[in-house]
């Protein structure tokens, strides 16, 4: 019945750092977000009160730096958002939902801050 | 079932509730109760991203199941409280059972207001609250051609955006002389009418519907009360939302336009709370009770009783933020304009980037950014310390914000 057999989604690794040192393995979806993944797998420390809508900051994450340049740059918007943010700015500091997984990024790792706000 | 905290509501505030007092310690049962078949999801993407295909269900899901097991939080699908015996703390459900409760939160929302004219039942008309609203409502752009849209509210017009951006004829039908009109300054209006109809969309103001046309499932055309009448193919209808007010008047609570509720989101009856839209609460930024429909009410309300419930008590007083994207525009607002006597504009409508800061006897009392972000954060940090803030500072784009705020 392989007609019916719906091909899985290509998905990347990140892996999630608490800010105690946990961490935590997920498979996420590319095309989807940080905060997506971390949303859909339960991992702590990411609350995404707008939804992906850089509207809260509570979403901030401390990018690995092996991963930095790798990303979209930062746009103004998102900027305004970390620079307001709970936790500190720090120059590693993205929002999640601003980050799409893309091929690239496999074996990303992101370190979640103590608090959200 | 017996104890514990029984949620009525599983939209954003209720979850909330759930998930703030696991966080805040409470080891008491949990019972979240919703009358919709899925798990609880954010309602913001579905005029969005959502209805724009650029996210399934799925995403737009506030957490997993998983989590509600691991939290220990009893969610109820496709369930609703009917009736609430208050001397026996206990109550009702739809399909018959009863739960028992130590505490009881109402976050029963709002429902979509009715649009009051013969042909409003046609299969064509739709509504969005829901997600299988916006699934069905998403099914049917894809064939559409011509789009009416009713209301020139924020719905209305995000709907309107993503419609137009999918190359469909866009008409919006606006009662009112401007667009969201119950609380943005007229320039802002300007604005969003000036964005839109670049993008095509063509506006009507000042109407009425007055029919619409069709037969079954299918619309043809709306006609306003200026005798004109206009072919579409799917009508759309944001003319805003109702309080659902009715559980608690099964139990003799106080309703308004809203349920009353003080600054601890406390009902008369102290085991009762009501938080989010179904809300009529005092609010320091309104100078005395408003009821806000928005993500950040229903959330931080949710907070204040779950804090209420451990026995953290402290007053509401978040201050009041929203957004809507439409089209490239972030657009964000902090505070609340209504009732202010004097608007000033910061920055420039043209360069697309711009706020406007609304003055009540000389106080700040909200704004409303047009890509400008960093003055909707400043603005919550100088509403929420009441910093001084002068319309000349205002106007003044060399004055960082920000700086001001103590």
């Amino acid at each position: 019945m392989s007609l019916f057999k719906r091909t899985p989604k290509p998905t990347v690794t990140v892996t999630y750092v608490s800010a105690s040192g946990n961490k935590r393995e997920v498979a996420v979806p590319v095309g989807t977000s940080v905060m997506e993944g971390a949303i859909s797998n339960g991992v702590d420390g990411i609350i995404a009160e707008c939804s992906g809508a850089c509207m809260c900051a509570t979403c901030h994450v401390y990018v690995d730096d092996a991963f930095l340049d790798r990303l979209e740059p930062i746009a103004e918007t998102e900027e305004e958002m970390l620079s307001s943010a709970f936790a500190e700015r720090k120059p590693n500091s993205r929002l999640g939902c601003q980050i799409r997984v893309t091929a690239n990024l496999n074996g990303l790792m992101v370190t979640t801050p103590e608090a959200q706000q | 079932m017996s104890g514990g905290v029984v949620i009525a509501g599983a939209g954003q505030g209720g979850f909330q509730v759930a998930a703030s007092l696991r966080s805040e310690g409470y080891d008491g049962s949990i019972t979240l109760i919703g009358d919709e078949p899925s798990l609880p999801y954010h309602r913001p993407p579905l005029s969005k991203g959502f209805m724009a295909r650029k996210q399934d269900a799925e995403a737009t899901d506030l957490r997993p199941d998983s989590f509600y097991r691991e939290q220990r939080i009893e969610l109820l699908t496709g369930e609703r409280i009917i009736w609430i015996d208050a001397s026996n703390r206990r109550a009702l459900l739809a399909t018959g059972g009863q739960v028992s409760y130590q505490h009881l939160v109402l976050a029963a929302g709002a429902r979509n207001r009715l649009l009051p004219v013969p042909g409003a039942r046609l299969g064509g008309v739709c509504y969005l609250r829901t997600r299988n609203q916006a699934m069905k409502i998403r099914g049917r752009l894809g064939d559409a051609r011509s789009v009416i849209i009713i209301g020139g509210g924020f719905i209305g017009l995000e709907l309107a955006a993503v419609a137009s951006s999918l190359g469909k004829h866009v008409l919006v039908v606006e009662c009112g002389e401007r667009l969201m009109s119950r609380v943005v300054a007229p320039i802002i209006s300007d604005f969003y009418r000036e964005l839109h109809c670049a993008h095509g969309v063509i506006f009507k103001f000042g109407v009425k519907t007055e029919y619409i046309a069709g037969r079954g499932d299918k619309v043809s055309a709306v006609v306003l009360n200026d005798g004109t009448s206009h072919p579409a193919d799917l009508v759309l209808v944001g003319i805003g939302v109702v309080p659902n007010t009715e559980l608690a008047e099964t139990c003799d609570l106080r309703v308004a336009d809203g349920i009353v509720v003080d600054q601890h989101m406390r009902t008369a009856n102290p085991d009762v709370y009501a938080i989010g839209d179904c809300a009529l609460h005092p609010n320091r930024f309104s100078g005395g009770t408003v009821r806000i429909e928005s993500v950040q009410n229903a959330v931080d309300q949710a907070r204040c009783v779950a804090a209420g419930i451990v026995g953290r008590p402290y007053g509401y007083q978040a201050v009041p933020w929203f957004w809507t994207d439409q089209f490239d525009i972030k657009f964000q607002m902090v505070g609340l304009s209504q009732g202010c006597d004097r608007a000033v504009t910061r920055g420039i409508p043209e360069s697309r980037m711009f706020s406007v800061l609304y003055f009540k006897r000389q106080r700040l009392v909200a704004i409303d950014s047009v890509n400008r972000p960093s003055d909707h954060m400043a603005g919550r940090k100088l509403l929420a310390c009441g910093t001084p803030l002068t319309p000349e500072q205002a106007t003044d784009t060399s004055v960082d914000l920000k700086s001001l705020v103590a």
